[in-house]
């Protein structure tokens, strides 16, 4: 998560979430991570996940890779080519671009605490719709889904209240309406 | 499917001639004795035996770039494939289309650290168009013929496939597909028609206009060639070419202005400069050609022509892309331009600046005394085999960018050079896989001193297979264009720039079985290029020419197109640091 090197100073940073299909094949994920390093693009956040009707592996099988990165503009379009003319690449929609879709995330938050701070923990999270999956006398494990500021800040709350460890799924996201992106 | 199962190997093989595959160029190696044992029991595919891996990549460029036919390579796994590396990198730059087989160990050894294994797969994957670990015997046909199709169309390039050793020994059927269409990759050919129409538009009523040409011409095949020497007829505007794009338009031609860049000629990088449009064809705006990008070409509208999208707007920004096959797209400018009638005129202003920047001269040089000019050694192998039309393939530094500059090409596919990766020793292999692809043409590798010791061991392939390559080594005793920036930039400090310890490279070449010729002087040349000529065999050329000479013009770290360097003695020896580390 370093900072973008950019040929372009003088146009500021965008944040993008990138919509990527590709062939379920071995070494895909590879291609494109290594494409965002090799030529100096940032990655906020990565999911990928075989999305095949039959939503197993095999011939035909498709994944959705979801990158959020941030750049600027031009970058970002160079980017979208630099995806798009890979050569398992179905399609490359850049959702920021397309304007209205969904973006969520899901975090698992591991909280430990007793008394007051417990309390206000479990208070907390019921605001948020945190859902308690696990718990101890002594801790909970919260799973919390939705937009990554709302996660961010239910995490900054957590911390006053006994955080212990945080795994996050990274945004997943899907355009709005009937069609596909 | 019909047909008995045959191995893994032959499958190969078999595929192999459905492709119209002749030569393959490669190195044995444990992890592919079952090819070269198919190898052995067919007679349809010729193998020439490199001696180093790298060789075989650019042998197979050189044939590739001068046939217009996919290049084929062959090597085992671990060393075979990282010895194979820089040739395919190279390929990538330059937009070349070849295959490269590798070995692997057996797939259950896949990840053991095995003799001779390394992860073909992913070194190569970012210095391939593509690549595939073939892990069934079955798949082995579509596979490699995908692979060629991969390779071949699109904006050319080096695919891979890395083929573990008992899927080469079980067996499969095998059946020629009958046509291949990927799921995903589908290149466009034909360009956009209303991009296009915008593009005649804006031709038609500039004032400066220039063509700014590249690879992809050469790429696109000899029709392309043909529809941009018919656009420039037409538009009467003046053309320039990139490294890569020698050839495209013949140098004879009065409209052309010679290649543009670091070391371009004057008129062209000006009137790049100060041009109203700029119509760029299958070119990629590279940094030796654009030098500092906020100077460049600041009065200009910009047309980009190119099949990979992801060029365009990648360092320039232009006003008009259009996507597709540079000859699909000119041949549809032709017909629009001569559809609508438009006429070319008003340009006289134009051609008459034009001619101006032309009386600076800017490739001038001086030859006297007894010592050999570089610029007029490559002047004169040009006036002694021109006629031939021969095919000039180069290692890297001074003398591929005065070979550049004054061996004129009027044809393409004659001019093989490594432009984007830069990777010395080159030449030498080049040279063997074109006089392959084109048996009866005179074969030259322009070389240095120091770049034909990258890959010297390739005399003994020419030898082996009889080939009458000439190497014609323009010898500085220096590696001239390292020597050439620290003159510029450090001044003067020659670190570790000297060709130290030099062999006698005439008796180096007759022991590989070459004939040697020394050219120490200038009286001696004329007739030094003669024996070559007429030697019906190998000639390795050991010119010795000014140590000092430095290649001009050129254009400076950090400098725009405007801020030549026409000689020596504009050189002011030191830069400023924000410039050093720019180019």
């Amino acid at each position: 998560m370093r900072a973008v090197k950019s040929l372009f100073p003088e146009e500021a940073a965008e944040r993008h979430t990138l919509s990527i299909m590709v062939d379920n094949e071995a070494g895909v994920l590879g291609r494109i991570t290594g494409l965002f390093s090799a030529r100096g693009y940032n990655i906020e956040s990565l999911t990928v996940a075989d999305v095949s009707a039959a939503g197993r592996l095999g011939d035909g099988a498709v994944s959705r890779i979801t990158i959020v990165t941030s750049g600027p503009r031009r970058v970002i379009d160079q980017i979208v080519a630099q995806l798009d003319r890979l050569v398992p690449v179905h399609s490359v929609t850049d959702l920021s671009e397309l304007g209205p879709h969904v973006e969520r995330e899901l975090a698992l938050v591991k909280v430990a605490g007793t008394g007051e701070k417990r309390v206000e923990a479990l208070r907390l999270a019921d605001i948020f719709r945190a859902r308690p999956v696990d718990t101890t006398t002594q801790s909970f494990v919260f799973e919390i889904s939705g937009s990554t500021q709302k996660v961010d800040q239910f995490i900054a709350l957590m911390r006053e209240v006994g955080l212990v460890e945080v795994a996050r799924g990274g945004v997943v996201a899907i355009s709005r309406g009937a069609q596909p992106a | 499917m019909q047909g008995r199962e045959i191995s893994g190997a032959d499958i190969i093989v078999r595929a192999l001639v459905d492709l119209g595959v002749d030569t393959i160029f490669g190195y044995p190696g444990g992890a592919v004795l079952p090819i070269y044992d198919a190898l052995f029991r067919q007679k349809a595919i010729r193998h020439i035996l490199v001696r180093h891996e790298q060789a075989a990549v650019h042998a197979a460029e050189g044939y590739a770039r001068s046939t217009g036919k996919p290049g084929v390579v062959l090597v085992t796994s671990g060393p075979g494939a990282t010895n194979a590396v820089t040739g395919i990198t190279d390929a990538l730059m330059d937009s070349i289309p070849i295959v490269v087989l590798t070995g692997q160990v057996a797939t259950h050894l896949i990840g053991s650290d095995a003799f001779q294994e390394c992860d073909t797969v992913g070194i190569t994957r970012h210095c391939s168009k593509h690549n595939y670990l073939v892990k069934e015997t079955a798949r082995l046909g579509p596979v490699i013929h995908e692979a060629f199709h991969i390779a071949t169309s699109g904006r050319p390039g080096p695919v891979v496939i890395d083929i573990p050793k008992n899927v080469q020994v079980a067996t499969a059927r095998y059946e020629k597909p009958s046509r291949i269409e990927h799921r995903t990759y589908r290149p466009r050919l034909k360009g956009d028609l209303s991009a296009i129409e915008a593009a005649v538009e804006m031709l038609a009523v500039a004032e400066r206009p220039i063509l700014y040409v590249g690879g992809g011409v050469i790429n696109s095949g000899p029709g392309a060639a043909q529809l941009l020497r018919d656009l420039a007829r037409l538009t009467k505007a003046p053309v320039t070419s990139t490294l890569m794009g020698l050839g495209a338009f013949p140098a004879s031609d009065p409209q052309f202005l010679g290649m543009l860049g670091m070391h371009g000629t004057f008129e062209a990088n000006m009137a790049m400069n100060q041009c109203d449009l700029m119509l760029c064809l299958g070119a990629r705006f590279d940094d030796r050609v654009t030098g500092r990008l906020d100077g460049f070409s600041p009065h200009s509208r910009k047309i980009h022509v190119d099949i990979d999208p992801s060029s365009f707007n990648k360092t320039v920004r232009v006003d008009l892309c259009v996507e597709g096959d540079v000859g699909h797209v000119l041949e549809d400018m032709v017909k629009l331009w001569r559809a609508r009638g438009h006429q070319a005129g008003g340009q006289d202003d134009w051609w008459n600046r034009i001619k101006g920047w032309r009386t600076r001269q800017s490739l001038a040089f001086t030859q006297e005394g007894p010592k050999i000019q570089p610029q007029h050694a490559i002047r004169r192998l040009w006036e002694a085999t021109h006629k031939q039309n021969p095919i000039i393939t180069t290692e890297v530094g001074q003398h591929q960018m005065w070979a550049a500059q004054h061996f004129d090409f009027e044809k393409p596919n004659k001019w093989l050079t490594s432009g984007g990766l830069g990777t010395m020793g080159y030449g030498l292999p080049a040279a063997i896989g074109a006089q392959l692809g084109n048996p009866k043409a005179l074969v030259i590798d322009i070389a240095g001193e120091a770049s034909i010791q990258m890959n010297i061991q390739e005399l003994a392939t020419a030898t082996q297979y009889r080939l009458p390559v000439k190497v014609f080594v323009l010898n500085n005793e220096y590696m001239g264009m390292v020597r050439q920036w620290q003159d510029l930039t450090y001044e003067g400090r020659h670190s570790e720039s000297y060709s130290d310890s030099l062999p006698d490279f005439v008796k180096l070449a007759e022991a590989y079985g070459w004939k040697g010729i020394r050219i120490e002087t200038v009286d001696q040349l004329e007739q030094g290029i003669a024996d070559m000529l007429t030697h019906d065999g190998p000639v390795f050329v050991d010119c010795m020419v000014e140590k000092h000479a430095n290649c001009f013009p050129m254009i400076p770290s950090g400098a725009t197109h405007t801020e030549m360097l026409l000689g020596p003695d504009q050189v002011a020896g030191k830069v400023d640091k924000s410039a050093e580390a720019l180019v």
